[in-house]
């Protein structure tokens, strides 16, 4: 991998709450090259969500704050940017396309209305050059007959077209990074395949950063090149696609992959992991993992694990004492 | 059939086919003849109005209207107890209630509307200082606030407006603050931060419209609170001043007749009637005709 064109450096995203801090997202750090996917896994609620929108600095206030680290695009700090600043650079330079894409698109306005305003505020078009634009954004996105669509409103549509549609006003400005919080979550599955692959045909195009947000591991070993696995706001694993499905060294990593039903064979019971993701407002001093964890030791409850490189050194990192002190079993 | 035609045809004849046949629909014809009733009088009322409605003569007072026994053609709806001409009084009557009523509930809403989608948006301090101030606004008594203000500025068509504004706009920034609260969780506001809009723009570009309909169906809902209000004002001496006809003020100068002389507020109620249920059906219509999901039926 190149320079990154999307670093985050030890992200920190609190809720401060009435019944205490929420830390989301808690010391999180990945890059993303031009051209590259990293997918970013874990179960819900734990900071996936935050950490992308912590991404466009639009994090829920007041009760959210970003309270550390730093978000460099293109090696300027994001949390150094004025609103008027980041205002102008979502949408153009990062974009992202969120999950449902039912809501995700107004209702009151006709489809090419809503390609077009995106256009419209970044890059001043007007009149008939920004239909057009409007419309090639469209054809991109293969949807049939694009003169059409733009007078269709969103009702008129399937969800695996407005998603499409969703993906155009993303894609409008030619970001450079393209966040993506579970776009196909709501589709079914054939729609989903072909959605995914036009993702990545468009993300081959246009040399876009793409970081894909979900919980499907079939999804991540399809789209992505590199992974992190999030677990309680922090990424506890990181590295190669490959890497992580055939060497998984975090017992959580490890446990989510068991619970992947395998294709070849007959399986009675499922592999689970028992147990929910701890209530971030009270997290333990040490590993949040623990409770759930069949490898845990003393020194588990005690303290956070140092994050270490595993394996021949090509980026697979591991945040845990079993990986951290070598033990074995 | 015909339906099934121009929905699988998605082409520009099939969208002016449903759109002329929403046009068609018989309820939106009798809103407009009613209307054109009210309207076309109140335009053009100096050369409609049979009489001067406000030059009174006492020898023609309380004329029945023309059809019942003593009444005559030359006051085709009789006489109020000075002996003006009830027709006219009715015909330049909708000029004042009809614009009353718009004026305030225009200004009302224009206000209303604007501090409620602040405090749906923004929520927070923003939300809590305006809807305290709401608070205190419907509290407040209705008939002691008018006469307190009658009496400093002094009665007029102008403090009528302001009067029944203030009493209007919180109940516009109430509603609309509801709806927000419930829009501005949508994904498509979300999506428009990501795509890089401002507040301001979020607010007026994409989340007033989702509440337009409200809007326009609580609009033509007051005009009929409006002209009852303004009734009450006026029969209080705090409303438009007397001589002027307001349809409100003739309602109230014949509640005392309501036996012996019962056209006298028989004809200007009918007159709100006949105007409340015109605006009524017409925001029906118009929310249907507004509503994107509707509108291809």
């Amino acid at each position: 991998m190149s320079v990154p064109l999307l670093e985050v450096r030890d992200l920190r995203t609190w809720f401060f709450t009435r019944w205490g801090v929420v830390k989301a997202v808690d010391g999180v750090s990945f890059a993303v090259g031009e051209g590259e996917t990293l997918g970013i896994v874990g179960e819900s609620g734990c900071g996936k969500s935050i950490t992308a929108l912590s991404i466009l600095r639009l994090v829920p206030r007041p009760a959210g704050r970003i309270v550390g680290g730093e978000i460099l695009l293109d090696g300027e700090n994001l949390l150094d940017k004025s609103e008027r600043e980041m205002r102008r650079l979502r949408g153009s330079r990062v974009s992202m396309i969120l999950q449902d894409p039912m809501s995700s698109l107004n209702p009151v306005f006709s489809v090419g209305n809503q390609v077009a305003e995106a256009l419209r505020i970044h890059q001043g078009l007007q009149g008939p050059g920004l239909w057009a634009t409007a419309r090639d954004m469209l054809r991109r996105v293969r949807i049939p007959s694009p003169e059409l669509r733009l007078r269709a409103y969103p009702h008129q549509l399937s969800g695996g077209m407005r998603q499409r549609v969703v993906g155009a006003i993303a894609l409008s400005c030619r970001p450079r990074v393209l966040i993506a919080d579970e776009p196909t979550t709501s589709l079914d599955v054939t729609i989903q395949a072909q959605y995914l692959r036009l993702l990545k045909e468009l993300q081959q195009e246009m040399r876009l950063a793409l970081v894909f947000i979900t919980h499907d591991f079939g999804i991540v070993a399809k789209m992505c090149d590199r992974v992190a696995v999030m677990y309680a706001g922090r990424v506890v694993e990181t590295g190669d696609v490959r890497e992580i499905f055939n060497h998984p060294r975090h017992p959580y990593t490890q446990a989510l992959l068991a619970s992947v039903p395998p294709l070849e064979s007959r399986v009675e019971r499922l592999a689970s992991i028992e147990g929910q993701p701890p209530p971030l407002h009270t997290l333990p001093p040490g590993c949040p993992f623990v409770p759930r964890c069949a490898h845990a030791r003393t020194v588990c409850r005690q303290e956070y694990p140092p994050t270490v490189g595993v394996g021949n050194g090509d980026g697979h990192r591991a945040a845990c004492w079993k990986v951290a002190e070598g033990w074995d079993g | 059939m015909a339906i099934a035609t121009a929905r699988v045809d998605e082409g520009a004849a099939g969208t002016a086919e449903r759109k002329k046949a929403a046009r068609r629909t018989p309820i939106v014809v009798f809103v407009a003849v009613l209307l054109v009733i009210l309207v076309i009088p109140a335009l053009f009322a100096p050369w409609l109005a049979p009489h001067d409605p406000l030059e009174g003569r006492l020898a023609h007072k309380l004329k029945p209207p023309a059809w019942l026994p003593g009444g005559t053609w030359e006051y085709p709806l009789g006489t109020d107890p000075l002996g003006r001409d009830l027709l006219s009084r009715l015909v330049f009557g909708a000029r004042v209630s009809l614009s009353v009523s718009l004026v305030a509930i225009v200004i009302g809403g224009l206000v209303g509307t604007v501090l409620g989608l602040f405090a749906g948006y923004f929520g927070g301090w923003t939300d809590a200082l305006i809807m305290r101030v709401v608070d205190v606004a419907f509290s407040l008594p209705t008939i002691l606030l008018a006469l307190v203000l009658a009496v400093v500025v002094g009665p007029s068509f102008e403090t009528v407006i302001v009067i029944v504004a203030l009493l209007l706009w919180a109940r516009y920034a109430r509603q609309v603050r509801g709806e927000v609260l419930s829009v501005r969780e949508r994904d498509f506001v979300a999506q428009a931060r990501i795509a890089g809009c401002s507040h301001l723009r979020i607010i007026f570009g994409h989340i007033l419209p989702n509440v337009t309909n409200t809007l326009i169906v609580l609009a033509t809902l007051q005009v009929g609170y409006v002209i009852l209000l303004e009734g009450t004002l006026s029969f209080l001496g705090v409303g438009i001043p007397p001589p002027s006809p307001a349809w409100g003020l003739m309602v109230a100068t014949g509640r005392g007749l309501i036996v012996s002389a019962w056209w006298v507020s028989f004809f200007p109620g009918l007159a709100i009637l006949i105007t409340v249920l015109a605006l009524n059906l017409l925001g029906d219509w118009l929310r249907d005709r507004l509503d994107p999901r509707l509108r291809q039926v």
